[in-house]
């Protein structure tokens, strides 16, 4: 349940990028002010911990298919919402790179995804209340599969989101919620039952060891009170779904809905005058290609589609042709660039061990 | 895939990334906004677009091939992570049924028009992140992140966890093995011998965790870690970041594959 | 320059569960010898170590390292006098590569970063391991591990090495090295350690630690030839002094090798009987009887050599007394 860059726009992207940094920033600062030092071999190493962890599968009973670990709820329990949203932020950047797990700009998203809801949801706002004081292995139990649940809950129902906000799928809104949403509904079960097994276990192994990291724990390290988080998880999910509601009729969803949201206009298209030629300017020094380039693509023959999905470009059978061709040739081209490359690279190496070898 | 393979992939992209090529000479800092850049042009192409992706294919050729990496063992990684985008990118053809392309009389819906701009994108945003970590090696990449502002907490759980992983996966892998050697079929793989042995090693970590405290204070610890190597900004670097960035730029702007197809069909 | 005396007068600690580790330990260490600590498990000897820098305080008693009393304004400075090496080297190197992690002590002693490259060069070239600069740790073997973790400590430039089983994670040619370089160390050194050759090797005195307290102190050559000292504190004789020579004149060795040789060599004579058995009947089958017949004589004279076989695994086992 990764997000994939292949799904993703650059706008909604660099949006939960955005959120998932602001989260980092926030949380290092929270640290940064009242940490106990032992905290950093202890998080890095759990950190590692998770991400062995999550490469064991175990079969789920009834199913007989595996599962495996998500690890977020039971950061959060041990270390507290900051550290273990660093330690989960962490993990997941290491998937990314090595794993290739959805991709770097989407690891924003997955961040946000697996990160926020168990740390800042699904502990603050459900297990520990829950919990407080002296809970029982039952109560433990309990908790953890509410929270485990809601926590995972909320991460699909972002992916169909961030999803829905770049538009990229064909998949209306609620086709994709539907599906996600049950789905996770188990895994989500899966998680709590772990998570609460874990628990259990170690706190009837070696209770100190909870108590211990307890106490490492920065005095702060619930970052906003439950209020506020409460509020703001209210007000994004709230945002977020509306947007995706408008973006799901239309092929951009993210840049469309901001567009329908705040009533910008759209610009007719000129032919003749000063327009063009601004236009040209600015698809020239456009950073991010925009609407102005499709338009002008349009114009070259339609090969894209414009935003404007109702009139789809008649298929014109010559350019059709020609781009096939030219797809041929282009990736002909490439691969002949990269196999000269190596050959090359290979002459080199060659006359290079003709030297001294020194172990 | 097995608990083994994953181990063994790993270790092998982390030994690939510690190689002497030019590639791998250069500041982390270019290699890390080089892909970045080149994930954001290849995701900005609209739902339909598929020739134009095909140029961007130039940017993991050359890195493939100056970067000395095996393709094969890229490609089987890219491969394993595909079912997300797949599972979700089938849809399109499913939903958007209305012709866009008719070649030779065969038409083509729009909907796999979408789906294959779909997987051309994750298959070049996917291979581009693994050749940045083959090329790069994690703490090149974790200092050039810190050069770019992220908080020095965050670089120094990265480090941390860079460092442990292949520790703490061969202790697992250990006691995986036990477990694996004790279970006929699927009895004794199941969530409560799983939350078992999540337990024990989540203590060891624990205790490992003090030790290594232990010996940091020994060291004379007093909460800051200095990671050194001063990465250097050269004229290589500057040259490959403008010359990769001006080409990719123009191949999002310019129909290349247009223009070539075109200039095929005035040849022949 | 002081005198970096290691003192511990009547130290007494317990851990917060309850087992009481030090019971009344008093040890006096000089400048520039090396000593071995042994004792059983559970005998006090990490525990001791481990107040050696200060990472635990002594509970009633005074620890006197250098000119300094141990307290918890001290330990500080006492860290920069004394370098404790961990049993897993896993725990000691934790930074990003190998510069680092030799780095991270002299930088914390506020060096510059010209003198910090220095002593990391130095020390490294210490114990071989300069190659290695640039490594990630974990792409290092166990006995580069090993020399790496001491050279992170000796960029300390510390005057007291204290070691807790350095050699238990490596193969023998690399504890061979480690002893080699141990020796060219003129630091004063403290190691703990169940192997008691190394110990021999290495130390000059040695200290037998029982139950939190001090039973046994003197030259290592004695004490670790007292088999009966040593067994008393749950200890062998170092395997280099186990031979034992026999009342007959052979040694011990050869005594159970022999053994260990007959039953094996009974074993394979029972197989080899029924395999002769078999291929008799085999025989028989396709018509040989004649061959069958003289394959069924030798299966039953290899199975009466059975008895023989177990005869003479018993005799070795008689001169195999416990002296």
């Amino acid at each position: 349940m990764h997000m994939a860059d292949a799904l993703l726009s650059p706008a909604a992207g660099a949006t939960f990028w955005a959120g998932t940094i602001g989260a980092i920033a926030y949380c290092s600062k929270k640290l940064k002010e009242n940490m106990d030092e032992k905290l950093i071999p202890l998080m890095g190493v759990l950190g590692a911990f998770i991400f062995a962890a999550q490469m064991i599968n175990f079969t789920i009973p009834g199913t007989g298919s595996s599962g495996h670990l998500g690890g977020g709820m039971i950061l959060a329990i041990i270390l507290g919402p900051c550290p273990a949203f660093i330690v989960m932020a962490s993990v997941l950047t290491v998937q990314a790179l090595f794993f290739a797990d959805g991709g770097l700009l989407a690891l924003g998203c997955n961040i946000w995804n697996l990160g926020i809801y168990p740390c800042f949801v699904g502990y603050p706002l459900i297990y520990e209340p829950l919990t407080k004081g002296t809970a029982g292995p039952k109560r433990i139990f309990v908790a953890a599969l509410i929270s485990g649940v809601v926590a995972l809950q909320l991460g699909a129902f972002s992916v169909v989101i961030e999803t829905m906000l770049s538009g990229r799928s064909e998949l209306p809104f609620s086709t994709f919620a539907m599906m996600m949403q049950p789905i996770h509904l188990g895994i989500g079960i899966v998680e709590g039952f772990v998570t609460a097994g874990v628990i259990n276990f170690v706190r009837a192994a070696r209770p100190e060891i909870l108590q211990s990291v307890a106490l490492a724990r920065p005095i702060s390290a619930g970052g906003p009170s439950r209020k506020v988080l409460a509020c703001l998880l209210v007000a994004a999910l709230f945002t977020g779904g509306a947007l995706s509601w408008f973006a799901s009729d239309n092929p951009d969803g993210l840049e469309w809905s901001i567009e329908r949201v705040f009533g910008k206009p759209e610009l007719p298209e000129h032919e003749s005058g000063i327009a063009p030629a601004l236009k040209k300017i600015q698809e020239k020094t456009a950073f991010l290609p925009d609407y102005k380039l499709r338009a002008r693509a349009e114009r070259a023959g339609g090969q894209e589609s414009g935003k404007d999905e109702k009139t789809l470009p008649s298929a014109d059978a010559g350019t059709s042709v020609s781009g096939v061709i030219g797809s041929a040739m282009v990736i002909g081209l490439i691969l002949l660039i990269g196999l000269g490359l190596r050959l090359a690279r290979k002459n080199k190496t060659a006359q290079k061990t003709t030297g001294n070898d020194i172990r | 895939m097995t608990f083994d393979k994953e181990y063994f992939n790993l270790g092998y992209l982390d030994i690939l990334s510690y190689k002497d090529t030019f590639i791998h000479r250069l500041d982390p800092r270019t290699k890390l906004c080089a892909t970045v850049f080149f994930i954001v042009m290849v995701v900005s192409f609209p739902k339909y677009e598929v020739s134009g992706l095909l140029p961007f294919l130039l940017f993991p050729v050359l890195l493939f091939s100056l970067g000395d990496i095996p393709v094969k063992f890229i490609m089987k990684k890219v491969l394993l992570v595909s079912s997300f985008a797949f599972f979700i990118g089938i849809f399109n053809p499913l939903l958007d049924r209305q012709t866009m392309y008719v070649l030779y009389g065969v038409k083509f819906s729009g909907g796999w028009v979408s789906f294959l701009s779909i997987m051309l994108k994750f298959f070049l945003t996917i291979t581009s992140a693994l050749l940045l970590i083959a090329t790069t090696s994690f703490p090149g990449i974790c200092l050039a992140l810190r050069k770019f502002g992220i908080p020095d907490i965050f670089i120094s759980q990265l480090l941390f966890l860079y460092r442990y992983i292949f520790v703490l996966v061969e202790e697992t892998m250990k006691v995986v093995r036990a477990r694996d050697m004790r279970s006929f079929g699927n009895r004794g793989r199941g969530m409560i011998a799983f939350s078992g042995i999540i337990g024990t090693l989540f203590l060891r970590t624990v205790e490992r965790a003090e030790r290594i405290y232990q010996a940091m204070l020994s060291r004379g610890f007093s909460g800051a870690l200095h990671p050194t190597k001063p990465y250097v900004l050269t004229g290589a670097d500057a040259l490959f970041f403008a010359i990769t960035v001006t080409v990719l730029y123009l191949l999002r702007m310019h129909d290349v594959v247009g223009a070539a197809g075109k200039l095929s069909v005035r040849i022949f | 320059m002081s005198h970096h005396i290691v003192e511990f007068t009547d130290v007494h600690y317990s851990y917060p569960d309850g087992t009481a580790a030090l019971k009344g330990l008093s040890l006096r260490i000089t400048h520039g010898e090396a000593v071995g600590i042994v004792g059983a498990n559970g005998s006090g000897k990490s525990t001791l170590l481990m107040h050696t820098n200060g990472y635990l305080l002594p509970q009633s008693g005074t620890i006197t390292i250098g000119d300094s009393q141990l307290d918890k304004s001290t330990r500080q400075e006492i860290r920069k006098k004394v370098g404790l090496i961990f049993q897993n080297p896993d725990d000691q190197l934790f930074m990003p590569s190998v510069f680092d992690d030799v780095a991270f002590g002299p930088l914390n002693l506020g060096l510059k970063p010209e003198r910090v490259e220095q002593r990391v060069i130095e020390a490294l070239e210490t114990v071989g391991c300069l190659a290695l600069k640039d490594k990630p740790p974990h792409h290092l073997s166990g006995g580069q591990k090993s020399a790496v973790a001491i050279a992170t400590v000796i960029a300390m430039q510390p005057d007291i090495l204290v070691m807790d089983e350095p050699a238990s994670h490596l193969d023998p040619k690399s504890r061979r090295a480690l002893i080699r370089l141990l020796g060219h160390f003129e630091h004063t050194k403290i190691i703990a350690s169940h192997d008691l050759d190394l110990i021999l090797d290495v130390c000059r005195r040695c200290v037998i630690i029982k139950e939190g307290r001090v039973v046994a102190d003197g030259p290592a050559e004695e004490i670790l030839s007292d088999r009966q000292l040593l067994e008393a504190n749950n200890l062998e004789l170092p395997l280099s002094l186990q031979k034992r020579v026999l009342p007959s004149g052979g040694t011990m060795d050869d005594i159970s090798k022999l053994k260990h040789l007959l039953g094996h060599w009974a074993e394979h004579n029972i197989e080899h009987a029924r395999t002769y058995l078999d291929w008799s009947k085999k025989a028989n089958a396709i018509g040989k009887t004649e061959l069958s017949a003289i394959l069924k004589q030798i299966a039953d004279e290899t199975e009466k050599l059975d008895g023989l076989f177990k005869s003479a695994e018993k005799l070795c086992s008689a001169d195999i007394k416990p002296q």
